[in-house]
């Protein structure tokens, strides 16, 4: 049995190594198109604000990791995939035959479509080598504007603010980090970041890019401009799925993949940025881009290629983010749900801030700012659905008892 | 086997001494702020709870790691946090359904429990046996593993 795996983020090494696991027989290729070592997207802020070097970003750290598992690393792209004749072409032409295909392709930075976005001075911030040439291209003291401050522009934020630049962030939504926070949460975000030095200037968009002498004029839509030596792209990002036009796959936003992360074609799977499989929350096929859904759909995807499927209900939506020191948090349907209840409690002067929604005594989303301990226990409660019984009332008048609640229902003991 | 923490709620007395033996040998400071195992208290104290990582099987910490910081500790099967390695993400606070993986924003790394390397202090001082160190295959503590497999299904 040949396992052929495109695609060498999180989502494709752990589909390589769960199969290794399971499979020890079998054969294993990985297929990445970057020239480096497999390296994880999560960590390049940390790169670029001078915490570690490149090989801190590295998803493996053995030497010899894959040769050891006896899985086939190639530095190769795909350009097309004949699930009919079960093999893929490379872009050199070159064909390979597989028994089962993992598509683990991810995604990739796309930039708004204005004018001016094609100078060298605009740099995306999604790539190693992305980082790399802002790292070599930017210098402390450089005047950045940071399009975009979503959940990777908020990462990136944190980056460009070590590296000592002056920063003004544009974003389109009214708030910051519009599809993982609230009014109130993206406020507290907003005014922490602007307190910090940085300027954000949100529910305004570039519409115009100019290069000027040395410098970039960035023209906005309510009819001011900005001077920057750069720009940084965090506009958003869009699962690579070029490659398989004709190839019968059926495709969306991204690749379309059901409960056991197949795709429409037998033996041919799907995980990670790529994949737009079923919400846990809501059942509906989404694209999650986010780190634990790579992992997650890396070792569901192979065990499913193993023969040996192991039980999944779909991948959360969540994130974890720290913008310049204050921790923000979200899970499931934090914006809540028709006919169900929702609590906060929010203090403003601490920034800190929680909000908690419910399905009857079941809780199905939450955000957080300020919590740094047992937050993972949003996640648990969301997922397992456990029904909270009178712990929800409690709940309702103090959020802050989540971990007491669980306790007492999820672990069973009194009170 | 490996062996496992054992905690008893009904023999806990809330003395935190538990708490104050984990941070001082994990951070060096008596400060229960820092520990990794934490009592919780029920109705001003009548019920209180120690609670800590079990090290379940199913390690979503580990496999959430983007730069496998986290390893498996091959004597004593914990699940440890390699500072040299962590970035400082906080992925794996969110991964973790149990809530045991917090970030330590002095150090600017997660931490969690490691079980002292196979002398876990906690165990050490409880004065009641409320929490000891024993082989896991023992009396009914499945409990926690089994919720972490219910968990991803």
């Amino acid at each position: 049995m040949h396992h052929v795996i495109v695609g060498a983020g999180p989502a494709g090494v752990i589909a390589a190594e769960t199969l290794r696991k399971k499979s020890p027989n079998d054969s294993i290729t990985l297929i990445g198109d970057e020239p480096y070592p497999a390296y994880s997207r999560m960590a390049l802020p940390y790169l670029m604000a001078g915490d570690v070097a490149e090989d801190g970003t590295y998803l493996r750290h053995a030497e010899n990791h894959f040769e050891s598992l006896e899985i086939n690393v190639l530095n190769d792209s795909v350009s097309q995939v004949h699930p009919a004749d079960h093999s893929i072409s490379l872009k050199d032409g070159t064909g390979i035959s597989f028994d089962r295909l993992l598509l683990a392709t991810g995604a990739s930075a796309i930039r708004p479509p204005i004018g001016g976005m094609d100078s060298p001075r605009v740099h995306n911030c999604w790539t190693l080598t992305d980082a790399h040439r802002i790292l070599s291209e930017v210098k402390a003291g450089d005047r950045v504007v940071l399009l975009g401050a979503g959940f990777i522009g908020c990462i990136v934020l944190q980056a460009l603010v070590e590296m000592k630049l002056e920063l003004t962030v544009i974003e389109l939504a009214d708030r910051m980090l519009a599809r993982m926070m609230d009014g109130p949460g993206g406020n507290m975000i907003e005014r922490w970041c602007q307190a910090k030095g940085v300027k954000v200037r949100t529910g305004t968009a570039a519409k115009n890019v100019v290069e000027k002498n040395d410098s970039l004029e960035i023209e906005l839509g309510d009819g001011s401009s900005i001077v920057a030596d750069h720009i940084v792209c965090a506009a958003g990002v869009r699962s690579n799925t070029g490659f398989l036009e004709g190839s019968g796959i059926k495709t969306d936003a991204g690749v379309l993949v059901d409960w056991n992360l197949k795709t429409n074609i037998d033996n041919v799977f799907a995980a990670g940025d790529v994949a737009q499989g079923p919400d846990r929350s809501t059942g509906e096929q989404q694209v999650h881009a986010i780190q634990p859904t790579a992992s997650e759909h890396g070792r569901v995807a192979a065990c499913q290629m193993a023969g040996d499927p192991m039980p999944y209900g779909g991948s959360l939506s969540m994130n974890v983010l720290n913008t310049l020191g204050l921790i923000t948090s979200s899970f499931g349907l934090w914006d809540g749900i028709d006919g169900g209840d929702s609590t906060r409690v929010e203090d403003q002067p601490h920034n800190r801030y929680l909000r908690l929604e419910f399905r009857d005594d079941v809780l199905v989303g939450a955000l957080a700012i300020g919590l740094t301990q047992h937050v993972g226990i949003l996640r648990g409660l969301v997922q397992t659905g456990v029904r909270l019984g009178e712990w929800k009332k409690r709940l309702m008048s103090d959020p802050s008892q989540i971990m007491h609640a669980y306790l007492a229902k999820v672990q069973g003991t009194r009170a | 086997m490996y062996k496992s923490l054992v905690i008893d709620p009904a023999k806990c007395t809330s003395c935190l001494q538990c708490e104050l033996a984990c941070s001082f040998e994990n951070e060096g400071v008596f400060n229960p702020a820092k520990s990794r195992i934490k009592v919780f208290e029920f109705e001003h104290g009548l019920t209180t709870i120690p609670y800590t990582c079990t090290q379940c099987e199913e390690a979503w910490c580990l496999h959430a790691c983007p730069v496998e910081a986290i390893t498996v500790n091959a004597q004593t099967g914990a699940k440890e946090v390699n500072d040299s390695i962590c970035v400082g993400c906080k992925v794996c606070t969110i991964a973790c359904p149990f809530g045991t993986v917090n970030y330590n924003s002095s150090t600017g790394k997660v931490i969690k429990c490691d079980l002292c390397g196979g002398d876990p202090q906690c165990a050490e001082v409880c004065p009641t046996d409320a929490i000891v160190y024993v082989d896991a295959d023992w009396t009914g503590y499945s409990k926690m593993r089994d919720s972490a497999l219910e968990a991803h299904a």
